[in-house]
């Protein structure tokens, strides 16, 4: 019974890891991370609004081009402004985003290490 | 000492909470692009509406005249209101409007310029949508104001009457 169980687990991660995860293309990776300005809160890959299926087709054409992934997300700030991305870089804007959960975490193990401290 | 100590912290953390979610109620949830004036006019080819031919950006915008780029197409209702503000428009000397049908049929696209009148000096096609994208634009209709090959103003949604003088103002 127990190398059944092992058996099926053992197929089972293999069709995991070899599924369509290296099928993936750039295009889809990028489209994944981009907001549809449209329909807020899908990105451009799930949505299929006019503005959306552009944008792939646009995506697609500069990877064509010879844009790196990077590049792609830089002329498409720079039209839209770091909203479009779901994951912004680091700038005036986002620090506060950024550093808030670090800020927590510091200040939450400063009360702790307080509590502890005042125990002894 | 201790003991008061954290009520007080307790509240004025609430409060803060409190009033920042509050501020928060009143803002809109709609983003829309910020507004960058005096950036430079995309390039790009497309094809002539009429014709079919190619078209280059740099053959489109020449020189130090207006032009107010309006994208548009024959399904979008608010472009049927703004239309008699592009053919008030059409009618001024010093500008050039130039119109970019946005993902059409070719049929419906020319009946709508018979029926409502033809404000554009020069039509291309944006099929695929993708010269929409490169003017940083994301609906139809918009409108770009161009001097020098710099946008000088971007209008998101149809023009309307302030809009409209705002417009005269800027290309007296």
């Amino acid at each position: 019974m127990n190398i059944l169980k092992l058996l099926i687990t053992v197929i089972f991660l293999i069709n995991f890891f070899s599924s369509d995860l290296k099928a993936k293309n750039l295009g889809t990776e990028i489209t994944k991370n981009l907001r549809c300005l449209i329909c807020q809160g899908q990105s451009v890959y799930d949505s299929d609004s006019e503005f959306a299926n552009s944008l792939k087709i646009l995506v697609e054409k500069k990877l064509d081009d010879g844009l790196s992934e990077k590049q792609v997300y830089d002329y498409l700030k720079n039209k839209y402004g770091d909203w479009i991305l779901y994951d912004p870089g680091f700038n005036k804007n986002t620090y506060f985003l950024w550093l808030l959960p670090i800020l927590m975490f510091v200040f939450g193990g400063a009360i702790i290490l307080r509590k502890v401290i005042l125990k002894k | 000492m201790k003991t008061k100590i954290f009520p007080i912290f307790l509240i004025i953390t609430f409060s803060i909470i409190f009033y920042v979610f509050y501020k928060g109620l009143q803002n809109s949830n709609i983003y829309t692009p910020e507004i960058k004036s005096e950036i430079k006019i995309p390039s790009f080819e497309a094809k002539e509406f009429f014709s079919k031919d190619n078209v280059n950006s740099d053959q489109i915008f020449i020189g130090s005249e207006y032009y107010l780029l309006n994208i548009w197409a024959s399904w979008c209702i608010p472009c049927k209101e703004e239309h008699k503000y592009l053919m008030d428009l059409s009618k001024k000397e010093n500008i050039k409007i130039i119109g970019q049908n946005y993902k059409d049929n070719f049929v419906n696209a020319k009946n709508f310029l018979i029926k409502l009148d033809n404000p554009y000096d020069l039509i291309f096609s944006d099929n695929d949508g993708t010269i929409a994208i490169e003017w940083g634009a994301y609906g139809v209709p918009e409108s770009f104001l161009i001097k020098n090959n710099q946008i000088i103003k971007k209008i998101i949604g149809p023009l309307n009457e302030k809009l409209f003088s705002e417009i005269k103002e800027l290309t007296q």
